[in-house]
């Protein structure tokens, strides 16, 4: 997050869409902001957390975020909250009644969908929320249109007395572009929070009434949808296809077919059927061109509007130029343009040929992994070694572990589930599976996030749960966020440090069964996973060090392989630390005529912090400090 | 320079190599020379040693952020075996750089999948134009593995629309404010990538 000078002469800046919403949210007066990070909205409460003017929170998950910003709302701010898209999932308890109830000031809930999957466990289209909180959906297709569109929310909010959702994908949020910009304008708001129990305290009674209410708003904003200059028809030339788009889509259909008259959906919903019928009269086809799902398509085609969707483009990833062309080209019956014009075909080895089919290049995937002298690489060390696991995961870098070489996690689900998952294996167990240990794998951030809830449901209903809380003091994966277990507040600012072991014992886990261990002390961190996975009741392992990227972690100095000593027995590659390399490989026979493979490694010294983990499992201690074979 | 005005150029690494940092300086240049910029990242785990590719395209406008394969100018391959996987993104008048360093990942150690021998004898094979060199090795014998950035910019700054100076300037201007002492070997580095792409 550089802060990159304003280009001269002008209030332009090249910024991204998550810094645009940022600062739209701070010109439209926006008082509060909160978020739980997530990618690829992360960045959005990173910068809103530089305008003073806005409290700014990380909020413990997505639904406290969401009700952070429904209380400010009603006590008179501007307020707003970010998330990604499952964040929502997590969130709409409070959307679904709010949206009844209305606002105060303001309120508007940025989701940034991760269309083409780059860090998430789903690829949901959250322009659904649209339809089932009857809010008004808000599609920007670029970084200056972020900026606008977050401004233009906090107006459609208060025009309509509704809850906005700004919808957000990958390439709105981590794509940089020039932004005009503006200044902050304040939000008067001389009244505060009024009471209005009629309306804010949601009994059945309370929704009965407001349920036609909202359908009024809807139906106003709908009307609204059709004349706002945020839904516009673009004339082109060439009237063959007309195409709808929705959101990001636009720059995409606008580079493939420049000529195309199109509609350009950023008040997405309600949709402006008189505006795309508009359209429809105009062009010879017509077709919808939405990411992910074909929600538009469905509606457009109940609605009698004849047009083609799914059928030609697809229902996963993006629609790129590269995709659009050769459907459109199919369906005109024109020649397929190639899209790809230099082909490689590439010898390739076993185990796994990786070629890619379009291209017929082979190399090897490059997965993401755990770091250099990570604090989870011992731990899935030892998962790896013990036998007869169902080893129960949760949302992290942890989830690298079911990766190679440690393959030590079974399920993943959602943020918490590793808990009610793990609960459940036990409970559901049948024969086959009478001496399996149920170990959950949960990091400090998930564990507060939504994993609580279900170790306490572990501990009422006696369950039969080893845990390893996983405590790095970050959120990790998505950049080293602090949040309560590194104690330190969105400022970096001191703030409440949670304590674990009380925590777990307020839970319900017995004190004996609370065990707090180094993660580099392998014969420790052992003893006591293969110990308490022996145990009929719910154990706690909280593991207590830092991850190594932010700043509470202290690098050491690096270590090194001596040649004359290493064996070539590989038992260093099984803690997976990317910076121990294989030299090379040998494969010998053994007295009873087996054969054993070989795998001579080094340190890769740039690259390690001497966390001194592999020495711990290299038998002829042939790893040692670098400084120290120096001086040999 | 395509027919439409666009210059293309995919930069491809690993996390932790620069790539971001490579085409934000990119980036910035083309924006001072007064062209439309879009840059995008696809580094979904870029910390966890992950892919990392950034798209920049300029022009006098851009509309779509992402280069549709079969359209880069330049490729910017910061590690040969990413430069094999992401050739193919490159037109056939396009041009490799390619940085011969190689960074074998755990997969690879683990023996489960193999490093190609001659990554850039693969390339070779499709024909295209491609500079490959070791700026690993400038940079180290510069006494800063972080150097190799800059010695790919200064590699690729004669095959850019604008001067290379002005590519130059952007990041010892970067360096000029915060770490002036890095200003002088910053543009050594800059200066030997030039050279030794000028060699091949």
């Amino acid at each position: 997050m550089s802060a990159v000078p304003p280009l001269a002469g002008s209030n332009r800046r090249f910024m991204s869409g998550n810094e645009a919403v940022a600062r739209g949210a701070w010109e439209a007066g926006c008082n509060l902001a909160a978020a739980y990070p997530g990618t690829p909205s992360t960045e959005i409460l990173e910068f809103a957390a530089h305008y003073p003017e806005m409290y700014t929170e990380w909020s413990v998950n997505e639904k406290v975020s969401l009700e952070v910003a429904i209380g400010a709302s009603l006590a008179g701010s501007r307020a707003f909250c970010a998330m990604k898209h499952v964040g929502l999932n997590v969130a709409s308890d409070a959307l679904m009644s709010q949206t009844l109830a209305g606002v105060g000031a303001g309120l508007v809930i940025a989701v940034a969908d991760d269309v083409g999957l780059s860090s998430s466990q789903n690829e949901q289209d959250s322009r659904f929320w649209g339809r089932f909180a009857h809010v008004p959906l808000l599609e920007p297709a670029d970084a200056q249109e972020a900026y606008e569109y977050t401004q233009r929310a906090f107006e459609l909010s208060e025009q309509f007395n509704t809850p906005v959702i700004l919808r957000l994908t990958t390439r709105i949020c981590h794509v940089k572009g020039v932004v005009n910009f503006g200044e902050r304008r304040e939000h008067e708001n001389a009244q505060g929070f009024v009471k209005d129990p009629g309306r804010l305290i949601m009994t059945p009674g309370v929704a009965r009434q407001r349920l036609p209410m909202m359908f009024e708003r809807e139906a106003e904003i709908q009307r609204h949808s059709e004349s706002s200059n945020l839904n516009i028809i673009m004339d082109g030339s060439d009237k063959r296809v007309g195409f709808i788009t929705s959101g990001p889509t636009y720059m995409h259909v606008k580079e493939a077919f420049p000529h195309a008259p199109l509609v350009k959906l950023g008040l997405s919903y309600p949709v402006p059927f008189d505006k795309i019928r508009a359209l429809a009269s105009q062009v010879d086809q017509l077709v919808v061109v939405e990411e992910v799902e074909p929600i538009l398509e469905t509606e457009l085609k109940a609605a009698g509007i004849a047009l083609l969707g799914k059928e030609i483009l697809p229902r996963i990833g993006e629609l790129s130029p590269n995709v659009l062309r050769p459907a459109i080209a199919e369906l005109l019956g024109e020649a397929v343009p190639e899209t790809v014009p230099v082909k490689a075909p590439i010898e390739i080895k076993p185990p796994a040929p990786r070629i890619d089919p379009a291209t017929g290049i082979n190399v090897f995937p490059r997965p993401p992994t755990m770091c250099v002298a990570c604090p989870h690489l011992g731990i899935y060390y030892c998962l790896s070694k013990i036998r007869n696991t169902t080893i129960s995961g949760d949302i992290g870098c942890y989830t690298l572990g079911a990766g190679h070489p440690w393959n030590a996690l079974d399920t993943t689900v959602c943020m918490g589930a590793s808990m009610g998952i793990a609960h459940g294996l036990d409970k559901g167990r049948v024969e086959a599976d009478k001496d399996k240990k149920i170990i959950a794998v949960i990091g400090d951030s998930t564990f507060m996030h939504m994993g609580m809830q279900g170790l306490l449901d572990i501990t009422y209903n006696n369950g039969n749960v080893t845990i390893l809380l996983l405590d790095n003091r970050a959120v990790g994966m998505t950049g080293g966020q602090d949040n309560p277990a590194s104690g330190r507040d969105i400022h970096g600012k001191e703030s409440t440090k949670v304590d674990f072991r009380k925590l777990c014992e307020a839970l319900g886990v017995k004190p004996e069964r609370i065990h707090e261990v180094n993660p580099y002390e392998l014969p420790t961190l052992f003893t006591a996973l293969r110990d308490e996975v022996k145990i009929a009741e719910p154990s706690v392992i909280i593991t207590n060090q830092p991850c190594v990227l932010i700043d509470y972690y202290g690098a050491q100095p690096a270590l090194t392989v001596d040649d004359d000593k290493c064996t070539g027995c590989g038992n260093c590659l099984d803690i997976g630390c990317p910076a121990i390399l294989v030299t090379r490989r040998e494969t010998v026979v053994k007295p009873n005529g087996s054969e054993k493979e070989l795998a001579f490694v080094k340190i890769e010294s740039g690259a390690c912090t001497g966390c001194n983990l592999c020495p711990k499992t290299c038998g002829p201690d042939a790893i040692l400090p670098l400084a120290d074979y120096i001086r040999q | 320079m395509s027919e439409n005005t666009i210059t293309n150029i995919l930069v491809a690494g690993i996390g932790g190599q620069g790539v971001m940092t490579a085409a934000e300086v990119l980036s910035q240049t083309a924006l001072s020379q007064g062209f439309d910029v879009k840059k995008t990242e696809v580094a979904g785990m870029a910390q966890r040693g992950g892919v990392v590719t950034s798209h920049v395209r300029f022009g006098t406008q851009v509309l779509s952020p992402a280069i549709p394969p079969g359209e880069a100018d330049i490729l910017v391959g910061f590690e040969p075996a990413e430069a094999l996987r992401w050739c193919s993104h490159l037109r056939p008048s396009g041009v490799a750089m390619i940085n011969t360093t190689r960074q074998e990942p755990p997969v690879v150690s683990l023996g489960l999948y193999d490093y190609p021998e001659d990554p850039i004898g693969e390339i070779a094979k499709t024909g295209i134009e491609y500079h490959a060199f070791d700026a690993g090795a400038i940079a180290r014998e510069l006494g800063n593995f972080k150097l190799v950035n800059t010695v790919m910019l200064g590699a690729i700054s004669e095959l850019l629309p604008f001067p290379a100076e002005a590519l130059k300037n952007e990041i010892l201007d970067r360096f000029r404010g915060r770490k002036p002492e890095l200003v002088e070997i910053n543009e050594k580095a800059f200066e030997l990538g030039r050279l030794a792409s000028a060699a091949h």
